[in-house]
C-alpha cells in the first residue's frame, strides 16, 4: 500500500483522539463550574476567569502552529495535529522525531515515504513522555492527599511550600533568559524582553490601583506578553 | 461532606479519563502499525526511545511531582493530558487563580485552576485546528520573518510578567533560586536546552530556603 504522511486514515484517527481529549475538557470545565457555584464562586467572576485564559491563551497557541508546520515537512500534517494538541510540546517532539529518525538512519529534512519509518517515529512520541500522565492518573489522589495533610498540619507552610515550588519554575525560566548574554548585545535581547514585559505589567498594575480600571486586571498578562512579543520586532532589528 | 465527595469524585473521573486518554495515545501508532502492516523494529525503537525517554521520562515524573500542587487535582488531570504545561497551562492556571483572588491549594483554587486549564486547552486545540485547516493562507504569515523575532521571544515575554507580580509578591523565596539560576544559565549557557530538568532545583532551592526563613519567622508577613 503507497504511504502517504497526510492520508485520510491518518487525519481520522489523529482527529478521533483530539476529539476525545476535546470532550475530556469540556466535562472537567462543566464540573469543575458546577461546583464553583456550589463554594458560592459567582458566575461573574468565573466569565473573567474564562475571558482571562482564553485571552492569555491566544498567543502561545498560535505559536504551537509553528511547531505543527515545522514537523508537517517531514511527518506530514496529522501526526503533529496529535502530538502538539495532547500531551506533549515542541520542545519535547522535535527532538524525539529526530531522535527516531536518527536510529532509522534517516533525517528529518525529508518527508517520510516508508511507513515503517513513520510507525517508529510515532511509536517513539508516544511512549518517549508518557511518565508524567501515567504518575498523574495513577498517583494524583496520593500526591494530593500529601499536601492536603501538608496544609492541615501547618496552613501557613502549606501555601508557601505552593509558592516556593511556583517560584522555583520561575526563577529557572528567568534563569535560562539570561543563557546568551556573554555573546555581546545580541544576547540580550530576550533579557530586554523580558523587562518590557515587567514594565509593561508594572504599569497595568499602577493602571489598575490608581486608575481603578479593574476590568485590565484579566488582561494585563496577555497586554503585557504581547506588547513585549510586539518590541521584540524592533528589537531585534536594532540589536541583532 | 460535599467537599469530599467533589474530592473524591474528580479523582474518580481524572483516573477514568486519563487512563482511556493514555489508551487512545497508544492507538495512535498501534492502528497505524496494523493498517499499513508497518510494524517498527524492536532495534530502532529502542534506540529512538533511548534518544528521548530518559530525559522526557524524567521531566514528565518531575513536572507531575512539581504542577500538581499548584494545578490542584482536575487542572492536573486535564493539564497532563493536553500538554503544553510550563509556555501555557501552569501560567494560564495561576494567571486565574490570581485574577479570580482564590489561592491555589484551597478548594475555590482547585475549580478556578481547572476552568482555565479547560478553557486553555479548548481553545489551544480550536487554534490548532484553525491553524490546519488554513495553513497555506496562514502559512507565509507565521513564518514570516517580521513576526520570527515575536514568536522566538515567547517565553522572555510572558516570564517578565509573570515574575514581576509573583516575585515582587514574595521576593524573599524567590530570591536564593532566581541567584542560584541566573548564575548557572550565565557560567553554562547550554543548559538551556535543559530547562525542564532544572524547574525541580530551582523548586527544592525555593523550599529549602523558604523554609529556614519560615523557622526563623521571616515569612511573617
Amino acid at each position: 500500500m503507497a504511504f502517504d504522511v497526510n492520508a485520510g486514515f491518518l487525519f481520522v484517527l489523529a482527529g478521533i483522539i483530539v476529539a476525545f481529549v476535546l470532550t475530556q475538557s469540556f466535562f472537567f470545565l462543566s464540573k469543575a463550574w458546577r461546583r464553583a457555584r456550589e463554594l458560592g464562586l459567582e458566575v461573574p467572576v468565573l466569565r473573567r476567569v474564562v475571558t482571562s485564559s482564553a485571552v492569555f491563551t491566544i498567543a502561545p497557541a498560535i505559536a504551537i502552529i509553528l511547531g505543527v508546520i515545522t514537523l508537517s515537512q517531514f511527518l506530514g500534517l496529522p501526526l503533529p495535529w496529535l502530538r502538539l494538541s495532547v500531551l506533549g510540546a515542541l520542545t519535547y517532539e522535535l527532538p524525539a522525531a529526530t531522535s527516531a529518525a536518527a536510529s532509522l538512519g534517516t533525517s528529518i529534512s525529508e518527508g517520510v515515504t516508508d511507513p515503517r519509518v513513520y510507525s517508529t517515529i510515532a511509536w517513539v512520541m508516544t511512549l518517549g513522555i508518557l511518565s508524567g500522565i501515567l504518575i498523574i492518573t495513577l498517583f494524583l489522589e496520593k500526591i494530593q492527599g500529601g499536601i492536603i495533610a501538608l496544609k492541615k498540619r501547618d496552613t501557613k507552610w502549606g501555601e508557601i511550600f505552593i509558592t516556593a515550588i511556583f517560584l522555583g519554575m520561575v526563577s529557572a525560566f528567568l534563569g535560562m533568559i539570561f543563557a546568551d548574554i556573554r555573546i555581546g548585545i545580541e544576547g540580550w535581547i530576550p533579557v530586554f524582553i523580558m523587562l518590557v514585559s515587567a514594565a509593561l505589567m508594572i504599569v497595568c498594575g499602577v493602571l489598575i490601583k490608581v486608575f481603578k480600571l479593574k476590568w485590565l486586571q484579566d488582561y494585563a498578562l496577555p497586554i503585557s506578553m504581547l506588547g513585549a512579543m510586539a518590541m521584540s520586532i524592533p528589537l531585534t532589528r536594532l540589536l541583532g | 461532606m460535599k467537599n469530599t465527595n467533589y474530592n473524591q469524585k474528580i479523582h474518580r473521573w481524572g483516573r477514568t479519563w486519563c487512563g482511556v486518554a493514555i489508551v487512545m495515545f497508544v492507538l495512535f501508532p498501534l492502528a497505524v502499525s496494523i493498517y499499513y502492516d508497518a510494524w517498527p523494529a524492536l532495534g530502532p525503537l529502542l534506540a529512538g526511545l533511548l534518544g528521548v525517554a530518559p530525559i522526557f521520562w524524567t521531566v514528565g515524573a518531575i513536572e507531575a511531582f512539581t504542577f500538581a500542587p499548584m494545578l490542584g487535582s482536575g487542572g492536573s488531570y486535564l493539564g497532563f493530558v493536553t500538554g503544553n504545561l510550563t509556555n501555557l497551562k501552569v501560567p494560564c492556571a495561576v494567571n486565574a487563580m490570581e485574577g479570580a483572588g482564590v489561592k491555589p491549594g484551597t478548594e475555590e483554587g482547585e475549580v478556578v485552576s481547572t476552568i482555565a486549564i479547560a478553557v486553555s486547552s479548548i481553545l489551544t486545540t480550536l487554534i490548532i485546528l484553525l491553524g490546519i485547516v488554513l495553513l497555506s493562507q496562514l502559512r507565509p504569515v507565521l513564518e514570516s520573518e517580521l513576526l520570527a523575532p515575536a514568536f522566538a521571544n515567547i517565553l522572555p515575554a510572558l516570564f517578565g510578567a509573570l515574575a514581576v507580580v509573583f516575585i515582587a509578591k514574595s521576593w524573599k523565596i524567590a530570591l536564593p533560586p532566581l541567584v542560584f539560576m541566573l548564575t548557572l544559565f550565565i557560567a553554562v549557557p547550554a543548559l538551556s536546552s535543559a530547562v525542564s530538568v532544572l524547574v525541580p532545583v530551582g523548586a527544592l532551592i525555593a523550599l529549602g530556603a523558604a523554609r529556614i526563613m519560615y523557622k526563623k519567622g521571616l515569612l511573617a508577613d
